[in-house]
């Protein structure tokens, strides 16, 4: 593995690129603030630094990397995993990239599934576990909706509880416009959601189930009862098989909670991780 | 010029405003709301007439292809339908273009490379083996293959199938999407060293680059008609030329709606209702659909995302003339409909080997007929000679068929309708 060099960016982030699986996979990795180290797992619409983990970097040193395949320049790298496997035995290399040892994870989404998935395999490198609407299981009666098959315009409004709102801004290009800056965008999102997507697809059940018990670090779940995406009876997908795990519900939240309630979210996820 | 009758064996009954009661034509309409299996049992033998009937009529080749889960085109085994033409065809000149079965859906692929070998030995060596990624609706959506894995679990099989025809001895396949210890098929198909082979795309310039790259006949199978068309397969004549290939324009295929009638007046009268119920319900399909995420890789994905040029027309907004006018539809009189095909597609787009679909959404299958045999009497006989002052051999048409075909005489076909 080999570790580019620190470069500060806008807001006192530093970022650096680091390379794991035998040289094949450049992962970014964006990391700030003080304290134990948090590494945050993002979701299908790929990596923005956002308040929410401005607000996690009042506590502890937050690394959230890159989903393989949506680091600039790095495009193609995803097509070097070919599973799940493959993709949380990169993130275990990660984790030695970084000299972490153990961390507190947090995901949101896809990311959480992830960040659940490395914990299952590598439960010691876990300190605590929150988990954001994340996915991972599947009952047939509460259909997890196909985000990658909507259109733009049902895409926000799956995810977010306030299409129109800042949160859903910062996530989405705008509809109308056409100038490049849109364009990097939309191919961004599409990208973010591909790469994501290829772990997942056509079912976000990939055996968590059989793997789930071997998690030992404490467990958080937070989820927006409004949740349009992964309906909040999930939660109990995991509260079941995670011994102790504490559930957290919004009342008026959607899928992207931290994004929209960034203070609750982020005090209660500061709050568990911090015991 | 080798000219084939394409079929996608529609659902002809859909309700008058199905497009505003369902979702989509493909992977969510309700069978038992819409369909009737009896009447479909119809469908089927109604499509397997028309194609005899258009090998009677003097057609080079007869085209199936495969689609899943929806009212559109519903063969989902295009082989069986092959089959069944291969059989009745027998004793004709008449090629069976197979366009074809989906190799990342077929598991392991060399279900298709051996389906394909039957096909070729039923028929005594008259198969074109069309061998397509598969529409997203039909292998994501429909058959579960993840979007990004599409592209990469299709390139291998196609390895795994030309060498599965091609290889002396038995091999073992150590692939990423595929293992197999022990291949050794059975059949081999008749044409040696294998079937000509024909892509069909719909205007990704990864599969441009595959097509050239292992010098087989791409097809761009389109329902926008030449004019849209001309952007992309410019771009596709641009890249056999980059890649030092010749201007052979039978490397290049089109897949064109055609309706012909005694003048263009009755052409719309007779046909202008069927054009509308195929744009406005038989294409009826979310946007996204068509491009799951992953789906296109990344160099196509900015390609796609940079030039709006490239997303079709809402065809939804446009009625018959509009069809016609754009060039989606070529309509009209035998004169009007050779004229237009002859300057719009096959030298405009330097296209080979043309595919004219002539049944039409909703159109009975007397209709269908009559389309079919006018086109094969009138239109026809005008368009064969197109390329022949520049002298170009069809590589990727059956060996034996090469010369001009003969129509298929009545009575030849042993078993046949």
């Amino acid at each position: 593995m080999s570790v580019s060099a620190e470069a500060p960016i806008a807001g006192g982030t530093q970022e650096r690129t680091l390379t794991v699986w035998q040289g094949r996979v450049r992962m970014r990795v964006l990391s700030k603030g003080r304290g134990p180290a948090l590494v945050f797992f993002h979701g299908p619409w790929g990596l923005t630094w956002d308040p929410f983990l401005d607000r996690l970097a009042e506590s502890f040193t937050v690394y959230a990397p890159e989903h393989p395949g949506t680091t600039p320049e790095a495009h193609d790298d995803v097509y070097h995993l070919d599973g799940l496997w493959d993709l949380v035995l990169c993130y275990e290399e990660l984790l030695d990239a970084l000299a972490i040892r153990n961390a507190a994870f947090v995901g949101h989404s896809f990311g959480g599934m992830v960040a659940c998935e490395v914990a299952a395999a590598y439960p010691e490198r876990v300190r605590r576990l929150a988990m954001i609407a994340p996915l991972g299981f599947w009952r047939d009666p509460d259909h997890i909706v196909n985000w990658m098959m909507l259109e733009p315009g049902a895409l926000r409004a799956h995810i977010f509880r306030d299409p129109d709102g800042a949160a859903a801004g910062r996530m989405f290009p705008r509809a109308d416009a056409q100038d490049a800056a849109t364009t990097q965008a939309r191919v961004r999102l599409m990208w973010a959601m591909g790469t994501t997507g290829k772990f997942i697809w056509p079912i976000p059940d990939k055996g968590l189930k059989k793997r789930i018990h071997r998690v030992k670090a404490p467990a958080l779940l937070v989820w927006g009862r409004q949740d349009r995406l992964v309906p909040a009876v999930y939660a109990e997908e995991f509260t079941r098989r995670l011994s102790g795990a504490r559930l957290e519900t919004l009342e008026g939240a959607g899928h992207a909670p931290h994004l929209e309630e960034t203070d609750t979210v982020a005090r209660v996820v500061r709050d568990f991780l911090i015991q | 010029m080798k000219i084939s009758a394409f079929h996608l064996m529609p659902y002809r009954d859909l309700p008058a405003d199905f497009e505003q009661r369902y979702e989509s034509v493909w992977v969510t309409p309700p069978w038992w709301e819409l369909a009737d299996a009896r009447r479909v049992g119809q469908y089927y033998n109604w499509t397997l007439d028309e194609l005899t009937y258009a090998a009677k009529c003097g057609f080079d080749g007869v085209c199936t292809n495969e689609h899943h889960q929806n009212a559109y085109g519903f063969m989902p085994s295009p082989n069986l339908m092959g089959s069944v033409l291969a059989r009745a065809t027998n004793g004709s000149n008449v090629a069976i273009v197979q366009m074809g079965a989906t190799l990342p859906t077929s598991n392991p692929p060399l279900r298709v490379a051996e389906e394909y070998a039957m096909l070729d030995c039923i028929s005594g060596g008259r198969l074109v083996a069309g061998l397509p990624l598969g529409s997203p609706m039909d292998v994501n959506l429909c058959y579960g293959i993840t979007p990004m894995e599409h592209r990469e679990r299709y390139r291998e099989a196609v390895a795994l199938t030309l060498k599965a025809w091609q290889a002396r001895e038995i091999f073992s396949w150590n692939g990423r999407y595929f293992q197999l210890a022990t291949v050794n098929l059975w059949p081999r198909p008749i044409q040696q060293p294998h079937p000509p082979v024909w892509i069909p795309g719909s205007g990704s310039i990864s599969t441009f680059d595959f097509a050239v790259e292992h010098d087989v006949c791409y097809c761009f199978l389109s329902y926008s008609g030449a004019k849209s068309a001309k952007t992309m397969m410019d771009g596709y004549w641009r890249v056999v030329e980059q890649k030092g290939r010749d201007l052979n324009p039978y490397r290049a295929g089109f897949l064109q709606l055609v309706v012909v009638a005694e003048n263009d007046a009755r052409a719309e009268e007779k046909y202008a209702r069927h054009v509308e119920y195929f744009y406005h319900k038989c294409l009826h399909v979310p946007g996204m659909w068509f491009s799951p995420p992953g789906n296109q890789d990344y160099r196509s994905l900015v390609a796609t995302m940079s030039n709006p040029v490239r997303r079709a027309e809402n065809p939804k907004s446009l009625r018959y003339r509009d069809f016609v006018e754009k060039g989606f539809v070529i309509a009209g009189s035998p004169a009007t409909v050779r004229d237009r095909l002859k300057e719009e597609v096959i030298k405009s787009l330097r296209v080979g080997n043309l595919m004219v679909l002539l049944q039409i959404g909703s159109m009975p299958h007397e209709l269908a007929l009559e389309n079919i045999e006018l086109f094969g009497r009138e239109v026809l006989p005008g368009l064969r000679d197109v390329w022949d002052d520049e002298g170009w051999e069809n590589r990727w048409w059956p060996e034996r068929l090469r010369q001009r075909a003969t129509p298929m005489t009545a009575g030849i076909a042993a078993g046949g309708a």
